[in-house]
C-alpha cells in the first residue's frame, strides 16, 4: 500500500501532499522545468522542423517528379525575389483587399450601428442579410467577372462581398448587447443623436467591432486568392494558378502558398494589435 | 416657505407581468417633498420598488398614476441638470478618469473643463489617477469617478440609486464620510436610493421608510443629529433603531419583533 493513503488526514500527509503538487522552487538550471521559455520555443520550432522533415522524405520516398521538397520551395521563393515578381503579386494583392476590406469597414460598419440601433430598420434588413450571408464569395466570381470584367473591379468587389458580412453583423449585435448603462448616463447628459451615436454607441460597441474587423480580414485574404485564380493577370492566386498551367511550376505554386500563410498571419498580427488600444481593451478583460 | 426640488404627487406605477394580463403593483399613491440642499434617503426591502421610483423622479420611467415635479415642473425626460449615478457604475470604460469627468462639461473651453476637472479630481480624491482607465482602478475608486463626473456637471440635483452597494464594508464606510464631506462643501440636493439602514441613518437629512412592493411611504424620519455622525452616540443608535422596527426587524440578531 502506498505510504501515502496511510498518512491521509494527518498534517504531515497534508504536508506531504503539497510538497508534491507544489515542489519548492529550484535552484538547480538542469533540466530545465516544462514551462522554461527554452521549452516553449523549442517545441513549435520542434514540430515545424519534423514537418518539414517528413514532407522531404515523403518526396524522395515517393519519387515525385512535379511535388516540390522544402528546399525547392525556398529555392521557388529566391526565384521569385530576383525576378522581382514576388513583390509585384504582393503589392498587387494586398492592394485588392486593401480596397474591398476598407469598403467594408466604410458601409458595414455605419450599417450595422444603423440596423443595431433602429429595431424597425432591423426587422426590414435582417432576413436579407442573413440570406445573402452564408453564399460563398467564391459563388460571385460569375457575376463579378459578368458586372465587372476581368479588371481590378472584379476581385475587389468579390473581397467586399466576403468581409462586409462578419463586420456588419458584429456591428449590429454589438450595438444590440450595448450595457443599458451606457446609453442611460448618455441620456441624462442630454446628448444629441449625432453625439449619441459617435460618442456612446460607437464607442461602448468597438471592442466587438474590432473582433468583426479580424475576421473579416481574415475572411478576405482567403477570397482575394481565389478570387485572382480567376478574375485577373497578376496577385498571389495568379501566380498560383500560371506556375501551374505554364510547366507545372509546382516548386512555385507551394511558394505561392507559403507567401499566403506568412502574409495572412502577418495581417491578423497587426489586427490583434487593435485589441491592445485603450479604446477597446476593457471590452476583452477577464 | 421655499418651494420643493422635487415632489411627487399620488404616485403609482404598474408593471406588465410576464403572462399577458398579469399586472405588478410596484408604487401606489406616493405622495412626498424634498426640498432644495436636503440630503433624502429612500430605505425600504430589497425590491420594494424605491429604485423605480427614483428612475420616475429621474426621467428614465413614466408613472402609470401621479404625476413628478422637479423644481415645479413635470418630468418627461432626463435632464443634464439632474445627474444620476448608476449602481452598476456608468462610467465610460474606453474614457481615461479626466475624459470621464470633463464628459458633461462638452461645452465648455479647454480651459474651464482642466479647472473644474482638477477640482472634482482633488475632492473625491483621485489625484494622480486623471490619465488611468476605469478598468485599471477599483470599485470604489470607479464609483468616485462617477460621482465627479456628476458634480462637474453642476446639476441641482443628484440621484443615487445603492451607488456603494457593489463595494466592500471598509470602502463603503469611507465613500459615505467622502460623500458627507463633498454634500456639506456643495449643497446640492441628493436622492439616494438604499436598503442599508445604517446607510441611511449616516447620511441623511430626512428618511422616507417605504413599505414592502407594492411600495408606499411608511414613514418620514427626521435625522436631526450632527454631522460628521457619531456611530455611538445614544441618539444615532436610537434613530438606527428606531428605522429597524418600521421595518419589521430588530437591531439584535435573532430577535423577533411583532410587526404592529
Amino acid at each position: 500500500m502506498s505510504s501515502d493513503s496511510e498518512l491521509l488526514g494527518t498534517a504531515e500527509g497534508s504536508r506531504a501532499l503539497v510538497r508534491r503538487l507544489s515542489p519548492a522552487k529550484k535552484l538547480i538550471f538542469w533540466p530545465p522545468s516544462p514551462d522554461a521559455l527554452l521549452w516553449r520555443i523549442v517545441r513549435p520550432v520542434g514540430m515545424a522542423a519534423l514537418f518539414l522533415t517528413a514532407w522531404g522524405l515523403a518526396v524522395r520516398l515517393s519519387h515525385s517528379d512535379l511535388f516540390p521538397t522544402p528546399g525547392n520551395v525556398v529555392r521557388g521563393i529566391f526565384e521569385l525575389i530576383e525576378k522581382g515578381l514576388l513583390a509585384k503579386y504582393v503589392v498587387a494583392s494586398l492592394f485588392r483587399v486593401t480596397w474591398g476590406f476598407t469598403l467594408a469597414l466604410v458601409l458595414g460598419i455605419p450599417f450595422g450601428l444603423i440596423l443595431g440601433w433602429y429595431s424597425r430598420a432591423f426587422q426590414a434588413f435582417n432576413p436579407l442579410i442573413q440570406i445573402l450571408r452564408p453564399i460563398s464569395p467564391i459563388a460571385w466570381i460569375p457575376v463579378a467577372i459578368l458586372w465587372f470584367g476581368v479588371s481590378d473591379a472584379a476581385p475587389i468587389f468579390l473581397i467586399f462581398l466576403a468581409s462586409v458580412f462578419p463586420v456588419t453583423v458584429s456591428t449590429i449585435a454589438a450595438v444590440q448587447n450595448m450595457q443599458p448603462v451606457y446609453l442611460r448616463a448618455a441620456q441624462n447628459f442630454g446628448l444629441g443623436r449625432w453625439e449619441l451615436f459617435h460618442l456612446v454607441i460607437f464607442r461602448a460597441s468597438l471592442p466587438q467591432i474590432i473582433t468583426g474587423v479580424r475576421i473579416a480580414l481574415g475572411v478576405a485574404w482567403l477570397v482575394v486568392v481565389a478570387a485572382e485564380m480567376i478574375a485577373v493577370n497578376s496577385g498571389l492566386g495568379y501566380l498560383i494558378i500560371d506556375a501551374r498551367n505554364a510547366g507545372k511550376r509546382y516548386d512555385l505554386v507551394v511558394a505561392g502558398m507559403v507567401m499566403i500563410g506568412l502574409i495572412g498571419l502577418v495581417l491578423d498580427l497587426l489586427v490583434r494589435q487593435l485589441e491592445k488600444l485603450d479604446a477597446v481593451r476593457w471590452g476583452y478583460s477577464k | 416657505m421655499s418651494e420643493a426640488a422635487v415632489s411627487v404627487c399620488e404616485l403609482g406605477m404598474i408593471f406588465p407581468g410576464k403572462r399577458p394580463g398579469e399586472t405588478i403593483p410596484v408604487l401606489e399613491n406616493i405622495t412626498a417633498e424634498v426640498l432644495p440642499g436636503e440630503f433624502v434617503c429612500f430605505v425600504g426591502p430589497s425590491g420594494c420598488g424605491k429604485s423605480t421610483l427614483l428612475n420616475i423622479i429621474a426621467g428614465f420611467l413614466s408613472p402609470t398614476a401621479g404625476v413628478a415635479f422637479v423644481e415645479g415642473i413635470r418630468v418627461t425626460r432626463p435632464d443634464p441638470r439632474r445627474i444620476f449615478v448608476f449602481q452598476e457604475n456608468g462610467v465610460f470604460p474606453w474614457l481615461s478618469v479626466r475624459e470621464n469627468i470633463s464628459f458633461g462639461l462638452r461645452a465648455r473651453t479647454r480651459d474651464e473643463q482642466n479647472e473644474i476637472v482638477a477640482r472634482y479630481v482633488e475632492m473625491v480624491g483621485l489625484n494622480g489617477f486623471e490619465d488611468a482607465y476605469p478598468r485599471e482602478l477599483s470599485g470604489g475608486m470607479r464609483q468616485r469617478v462617477e460621482i465627479a463626473r456628476a458634480l462637474a456637471a453642476d446639476p441641482d440635483i443628484i440621484y443615487m440609486d445603492e451607488p456603494f452597494g457593489a463595494l466592500d464594508f471598509l470602502t463603503r464606510m469611507k465613500m459615505r464620510a467622502d460623500l458627507t464631506r463633498i454634500w456639506q462643501a456643495e449643497r446640492k440636493t441628493i436622492l439616494f436610493v438604499t436598503h442599508d439602514i445604517e446607510e441611511a441613518v449616516q447620511l441623511a437629512d430626512r428618511i422616507f421608510v417605504f413599505t414592502q412592493r407594492p411600495a408606499t411611504l411608511q414613514k418620514i424620519v427626521n435625522v436631526d443629529l450632527p454631522r460628521p455622525r457619531d456611530l455611538d452616540s445614544p441618539r444615532y443608535l436610537q434613530k438606527r433603531d428606531e428605522i429597524f422596527r418600521l421595518m419589521g426587524m430588530s437591531s439584535r440578531i435573532g430577535e423577533s419583533v411583532a410587526v404592529s
